[in-house]
This record gives C-alpha cells, structure tokens and sequence, in this order.
C-alpha cells in the first residue's frame, strides 16, 4: 500500500542538496541531485548515525558529513570498501511538487 | 463522392499529414485549411537561418500556393477560427461557417510570456513566427542596437545567435547554472557558453529577471533581483511554448495541458483528430519535430480509416547555431547500474559523454565534436547491445585503435604564453624554448629558465611540458593525484585555473580534462576554495560544495547538534555579552557551555532549526560568527600586554584585536590560528600558531608555521619589525601568500615545509613590492568575505534551509 504525501516544491531542496521530514520513526533526507532528480533515504548513516542530509552530493551518491562514508542515494548502499545500508522510500515529482509515499512512515505503522 | 476535412493550422504537422493524405488518398477529401498567419505552411525550424541571413523566407516555404491550388484546398489564411460547433459540425470563421464530416485540429502552441512587469510594452516579442524573426532582423538594421534575449534554451539561443550576425549587441538572460539544462550537463553547458561567448554574446546564467523596464510604454532595458539593469532596444522572451487549446476547449474536448488524443490522433470526439505541439498523448506533449512527422503519418492512415498507432520515441537535439556544435539523446542522469563514459580533449573544447545502462547505451552528450551522434543515436534507439565495443565506444564507428585519453592533454592545449612559473613569471614557450636548445633535466630546466626554481610548486607542471616536449626520453615522476578524477595534483590545477583564467567549476573540470561529470567530495571543495582564491568578486561560492561546518555555518557534533561560538575579537568580552551569552543559552537549552581554547565560549548541543534564532538573539547583542568550522582565520589569542601586566612590553590585546579584525572573514587552505604575546614569556602560545606576534620592547617579533594538533611544530621566525601597522601589512602578505600558493586543506606550517622559509621571506620580507602587492591583494579579497555569515542567514530566504520540510510528527493521531 502506498502513500502519497506533498512534501513540497523541489525548488525547496537546493540543487546537490538535502532538506529532512520529520517523523515519529526518524528523519528522512530527501535529496535533489544535479539532474532534479529526488530521492529518500534514512537521514542517519549505518556507520555512526550521521546525518546525511549533511553531506555532499555528487552524482548520485553522498558523503557522510562526519566520517565519509559514501552511500549511494537510490538503493541505500554503501560504496567502496564499507558495508552496510539506509532505508529508502519512495518518491516522485508531479509538477514540481515533491511526493513521499509516507506508508511506513506514519505514527503506529511498523516499518 | 467527396468529404469535407476542415484543418484548423497550416504548420509543419498539418501540412506533412495533408502531404501523406493526397498520396494515399487521392481525390477522397475537399480540404479547408484555416491559418492565423496570413500565410501558409513554411518549415518554423529554418527560422534562425533566415534570422542569421542565411536563407529567405522564400526558401522556407514548404507549401506554396500553388501546391495548394493543384490540391484544391481552400485556404483562409489569415482568418481567426471563433469557435467549432460539434453538433451541428461546422467550423465557425470570421468570413462564415465551414461544416466538415472530419476535423483536424493543428493549433501548435502558443509562447509562454513571463508576467513580469513590464511584459506588455512594445518591443518585448517571443520567438514563434515569421513576423517575429523580421522584428529582430529589423533590429539588425539601426546601428548600436542592442537586444536581451530571456531564456537560454534551444530558441533562444537560436534567437541570440542571430540576432549577433544581424550586427546587435546581445545579451542572454537564464534562470538555470547553465545553458540548455535540459539537454545538456554542466560540462556541455559550459562549452556552449564559452563558445557564445567568443562570438561575443553575452550570457548571464543564475539571473532572475525582475522587471522589464520601459520609456514612453516601449521596452528600454531590463532589471534583475540583484539590481543589475541592462539596457535593450528589443526583449525577446524564448522561455518555453503552452499548447494552443483554447479552441479545443470551448468546444468541450477533453483537455489536460495539451488536447488528449488516443494512439490514432483522435480526440473525445470520434470526427474530431488533433496533432502537433496542441496535443497530449500518454502524459506527454511535444516540442519537437520529429514526433510530430509520425503524428501526421498517424492521422492520415486514421482519416483513411486504416488502424494506425503513434509511438513516442528517443529524440535527440541538436543546436542550429554556426560554431557551436552540441548534440543530446537519451537520457543522461546518472543512476544505479549505470555507468558513465567520459572523454575531454581541452585542446579542441570537445566533450563526450556516454551514459551505459547494462549493456545498453541509453544517453549521449557530446559538445564540439558531434560527428558520432547519429551513430549513438542509433545504438540508443535500437538498444543495441554494446558490450562488445564497450572500450572503445567513445571513439565512435570509426574507430581504427587510437590511444586512451592521455593525462597531458591539459599541459599540451596550453599556449605558448600561458605562466607555467608564477613565482618568476616563466610560461610554456619559455621552458620549451630551453628544452630545444639542450635542457634534458629538472634541474637544466631551473638553471637556464628559472622555471619552479622559487617555490617549486609549478614541478608537476614543468615535468609534464619536459614530457610533451622531450617524448619518450623523458620520465615524469610520479606524483599523487589532487583525488581520482583527475590525473593532476592540487598544484597542476591551482596554476591552470590562474594560467587559463578558469573561472567557473565547470570550466576546471573540462579545461583539466576531468574524468567525471560534476566532481566528487574530494575535489569540489577544493575547487570551491581555489576559484574563491583566485576569482575574489568573480567566483560565486559555491554551498553544496562545502563540508556541512562550512555550509551551515557551525560545527557539527557527534549527534547532529550544532555548536554555536560568537567571536571575541582578541579574547575581550564584556558583561552585556556575557549576559547575551547566558540568555541564549537558556532560551536555546544549550546543553554545555565550554571556554575554549582560542578564548572564547563555545555554546554546544544547538538543534538545527534553532540556529537562525540563536544567531539573531547573539548578532542583536553584537556578536557576530567566530568561524569556528571554518578553514579560515579562526581566532587571534593574546596576553593582557602592557595594559596590565608588569612584564608586558607592547598592547598585545589592542594590536591581536586589531590583527582579528583585519583578518576575520578570510578563506584559506586550512584553518589559520594566531597569536600576540606581550613579552617573550609568552602567554598566548604564539610559538604553536599559524602566525604568532611576540612583542619585544623594540618591536614585534613574527612567527610563522606553528601548529598544535595532530603535529606539533614550533613556528620559526620570519622577522621582526617596528610597528602595529608593519604587524598587519606583513601578516596579511604572508597570509595571502599561502592562500595562494597551499594545497587545500594544507596547514601553514606544512606548506612551508614544501616550498622553504627562504621563499617567503623572499616573497613577504626582503621584496617590499612583492609584499605590499600581496596585502593588496588580500584586502581586495576582504571586500567580498568580510560579512557576516550569521546577519546573512537569519534572513527570510535562508531561514527555511534550517527548519524540516515537513513534520509529520505533527500530524493528528489517525
């Protein structure tokens, strides 16, 4: 079952950048890249929990502000040498407005 | 027996599907064909050629009247179609109703106008038609006219490109970072930019329009948000078409953003088809003239109640400006499972880029050299299977077993008079010049040209002109790359970006040859500092290149929080601020407030959405951001000098809150720490510092290339000097020196390791010119960084960058 929530407009999330939506299970980080694309990840990396809403995008992956770990941003898996991955969670642009399916993510709902 | 078709629009589609009608059924339909345009069918994509006075419109014509009078069709060109009457089945014109048994409707699309103010004066046109392509040619005709043109896509740039042969004076207006965003990447973006430029259009990318300015109700220039104003004679807005389906409307078809067809062209209404840039189908709507020609196929063979079905497909885009060679198809995002192909030559300003999805090609971008695309527009179209010439592919079909992309191709596309040496203002024809006549080694090369003899950061370079110049006899050695996506180190680049005047990321990474599209964490920051360095006033800083301290202003704590640090210029703080401190602290729930080591108090465990107001509350008491995340001058410590203790000599806290204030705001390679100590007892700890003053009673004392972290390293001394302003003159010099010439992220002490004290003593003490110059420069530079991070921040547009998108935690309970 899906869940479509207007989340907001891209132009909210700066170009190679992030913004969060808070939830009762965590923040999320939705990332625009380059291309206007939009993903959803969980906004804590599997290494320390760092908020990688934080990091630097470049192409489709972000760094981890505080350690560098890279995690690709649209299957949630870590790059090079580390292991170990983040939730993703479905989104989609229509007309400019950013969607979430926010199915897993609503009060009493178990991930 | 014959039936009667009304066509509503006499433009491309329409007229390639009554071409295919009258072939396949000839003599079956009485045609009507109403057009807005006193005209008939001309081909809309040679309008830039006509504007740029390479063809006529008579040239153009597809349709004349005579084709259609041998074809018996009506034309009532120039008459406005008022509405259709479905029920009755006729078509309503200003001259008398028409009925007709089938009804195409072919309106295409209408320019989308931005309702700027000042979007109805007179000289402000789209680019759409034949009437509007003689305004700007008329243009051409008054001497000293010149011409804004709002948009920097396919059209517009068409528009720009001809009105410049035309003889105006043209400036582009876009919105995006970079031209044709979307068909092009950044790299391609930048080449097309650069090469309108040497036409001398010229081009503003990240520009907002604001008001379209005006004298007597005709247009006389054009404002920006940030206050530019640029004078114009005509302003053409090319931002992008609606479909025209007005008429569709009123008569009650079904209408999204374009007029909805099925796969046969048909409409809601069964006698009624549509085709062209006024319809929808699947989601869809057109731009392009391709899909269209198989939308006029399709609707023939449905006039002709044959089964016919459009498909969409790959569409590729090509620029039809002279010298700019740009093609795009597919799709180029980068994605999981896919991978990127990417091949520079900065010699010829060529630029390929493949996109690989399995064993797929699925997207091309290429700039400069476009002989390949048709090819790769094939692979693409027809999903060929590309595994086999994987390696090779970027060559293209005609690859015969050329070399792989070769690392000197950035040093061999330099002039002969590019800088190599910036030290003793060497370039390339020099060292070449000394290698021709008998230089074989380094240190030939150094003997005979000076060449990377001072600071000896240039070596890299020289050793690769040695390379290019000497052959195979000739082994560079190796050094590390700047990170992997690039074959040159930080010192390669910092003097290509000042030798080739790169000035703009874009412009790095192709003139470099870059193996990547946009960079990766590694380079972008450093890139970000080195055009902040050398471009001061030019260079927009970039935010999403910078690490998250920087970017957001604080440093980060282990648990996401931020640490909030106001700066005390010299360590003096007062009891106001103290109280400004302590309230902030409360009303913020700091959780641990801690002295530093650089004097000052550190607020740690601030939320992010907090910090705007933390900011606002501390900059309301007079404090602003002591840059405590920053590579940047972070903070001059000092003793209580001469004011108070009995040992002190000199002001150490008047002449440290004087150094801060000059110095504060300053980007550098790392971060700079500094200190003034009122006697040799040395208090501050000016002996561990980036740069350490010594008051003596003669004068002051300077230490450079101190540090006390991970290494701990005594500062040596660079010299003493009389007086507070010499303090502030030589400081600045020594610290503009290594903003210039250090590695990113290279503290001093381990940049003076590299290039030798004697150098800069050279370059801050003995040479006086040199010094002074070099202050100047760092003060020019202090023009642009000296504003507060913290005031700017709290501001509206930036506000919401701190808060969550969205809470959803503050939902209801379902």
């Amino acid at each position: 079952m899906t869940d479509w929530t207007d989340i907001g407009a891209l132009t909210d999330i700066p170009e190679r950048g992030a913004r969060v939506v808070k939830t009762h299970l965590g923040c999320v980080a939705v990332f625009r890249t380059v291309n206007d694309e939009v993903f959803a990840i969980d906004d804590a990396c599997p290494h320390k929990g760092g908020p990688l809403s934080e990091g630097i995008v470049h192409g489709r992956s972000v760094t981890c502000p505080l350690h560098n770990m890279v995690l690709r941003l649209d299957t949630g898996l870590a790059q090079g040498a580390d292991e170990g991955a983040v939730s993703t969670y479905a989104v989609r642009v229509e007309n400019g407005r950013i969607m979430l399916d926010t199915a897993r993510l609503r009060r009493g709902q178990v991930a | 027996m014959t039936r009667n078709l009304i066509v509503i629009g006499a433009g491309m589609a329409s007229g390639r599907m009554l071409e295919h009608l009258f072939e396949t059924q000839p003599r079956v339909w009485n045609v009507t064909l109403f057009n807005a345009e006193p005209r008939g069918n001309y081909n809309r994509l040679m309008l830039s050629p006509v504007l740029a006075g390479d063809k006529t419109y008579a040239e153009i014509v597809t349709h004349d009247a005579d084709w259609y009078e041998s074809h018996g069709v009506t034309c009532r060109f120039g008459e406005k179609v008022l509405r259709i009457d479905r029920e009755a089945q006729v078509v309503v014109g200003e001259n008398g109703a028409v009925p007709y048994d089938r009804l195409v409707i072919a309106t295409g699309s209408n320019p989308f106008m931005i309702p700027l103010p000042g979007h109805d004066l007179e000289g402000v046109i789209p680019y759409r038609d034949l009437d509007d392509t003689e305004t700007m040619m008329a243009l051409g005709a008054r001497p000293g006219a010149r011409a804004i043109v709002i948009g920097g896509g396919l059209l517009g740039l068409e528009a720009a490109a001809g009105m410049k042969a035309q003889g105006v004076d043209v400036t582009v207006i876009h919105v995006m970072g970079h031209l044709m965003e979307r068909q092009l990447d950044e790299a391609a973006g930048y080449l097309l930019k650069k090469s309108l430029e040497e036409k001398g259009i010229t081009v503003l990318t990240s520009a907002n329009s604001q008001e379209i300015l005006g004298t007597d109700g005709r247009v006389s220039g054009l404002r920006l948000d940030d206050g530019t104003e640029i004078p114009c004679d005509l302003l053409v807005m090319a931002v992008g078409i609606r479909p025209n389906v007005a008429l569709a409307q009123e008569a009650g078809l079904a209408v999204g953003r374009g007029i909805h067809v099925d796969d046969a062209m048909v409409t809601s209404d069964a006698n009624i088809l549509a085709l062209g840039e006024c319809v929808e189908h699947q989601g869809a709507v057109f731009g392009l003239v391709a899909p269209l020609y198989d939308q006029a196929k399709v609707a023939a063979e449905t006039l002709g109640d044959r089964p016919a079905a459009f498909t969409p497909k790959e569409v590729a885009t090509k620029l039809k400006v002279t010298g700019c060679d740009l093609f795009s198809a597919g799709d180029f995002a980068e994605g999981e499972g896919r991978e990127d192909i990417v091949f520079r030559d900065p010699a010829r300003g060529v630029y390929k880029r493949l996109v690989l999805e399995g064993s797929r090609l699925i997207g091309a971008v290429m700039y400069g050299d476009t002989g390949d695309g048709a090819w790769f527009h094939g692979l693409i179209k027809d999903h060929s299977d590309v595994s086999d010439m994987r390696d090779t592919l970027i060559f293209g079909p005609a690859f015969q077993g050329g070399a792989p992309s070769d690392p000197l191709a950035a040093v061999a596309a330099l002039p002969g008079d590019a800088e190599i040496c910036g030290c003793n203002g060497i370039c390339k024809s020099t060292i070449v010049d000394a290698i021709n006549g008998g230089a074989t080694t380094l240190s030939d090369v150094r003997a005979q040209t000076k060449a990377s003899a001072s600071c000896g950061t240039c070596t890299g370079l020289v050793e690769q002109v040695m390379a290019l110049t000497l052959g195979d006899g000739f082994e560079v050695q190796t050094v590390k790359p700047m990170c992997p996506c690039t074959p040159l180190t930080h010192m390669d680049v910092r003097r290509l970006i000042k030798s080739r005047a790169l000035k703009s990321m874009a412009a790095v990474m192709q003139e470099c040859g870059w193996t990547t599209s946009c960079g990766c964490a590694s380079c972008r920051p450093a890139l970000n500092y080195y055009l902040l360095c050398d471009w001061p006033g030019e260079y927009q800083d970039d935010d999403q290149s910078r690490f998250v301290n920087e970017r957001m202003h604080s440093n980060i704590q282990k648990d996401g929080t931020y640490s909030v640090v106001p700066r005390m210029w010299g360590g003096i703080t007062t009891p106001d601020e103290l109280r400004a401190i302590a309230d902030a602290a409360d009303k913020y729930a700091v959780q641990t407030v801690k002295v530093t080591g650089g004097q000052r108090i550190d607020l740690l465990g601030v939320k992010k959405q907090d910090l705007p107001d933390i900011w606002a509350d501390l900059n309301a008491a007079g404090m602003v951001s002591g840059q405590a995340y920053a590579k940047g001058l972070r903070t001059v410590k000092t003793c209580v000098g001469s004011d108070h203790c009995r040992f002190g000599t000199q002001d150490s806290t008047g002449l440290g809150i004087r150094m801060e204030k000059a110095l504060w705001g300053s980007w550098t390679p790392a971060k700079v720490k500094m200190a003034v100590s009122g006697c040799p007892r040395n208090c501050a700890e000016s002996t561990c510092k980036d740069v350490g003053v010594i008051c003596v009673d003669s004068g002051y004392v300077l230490h450079i290339g101190g540090a006390a972290g991970l290494h701990i390293q005594g500062t040596e001394v660079m010299c003493t000097v009389k007086t507070e302003d010499e303090v502030l003159e030589y400081t600045a010099a020594v610290v503009q020196l290594y903003r210039e010439e250090a590695a990113y992220l290279e503290r001093m002490y381990k940049w003076m390791d590299n290039v030798g004290l004697d150098h800069i003593i050279a370059r801050v003490v003995t040479d006086a010119d040199s010094r002074r110059a070099l202050a100047d420069r760092f003060y020019y530079a202090q023009k642009f960084m000296q504003q507060d991070p913290w005031a700017e921040r709290t501001k509206a547009s930036y506000r919401a960058l701190y808060a969550p998108l969205v809470d959803l935690t503050l939902e209801a309970a379902e």
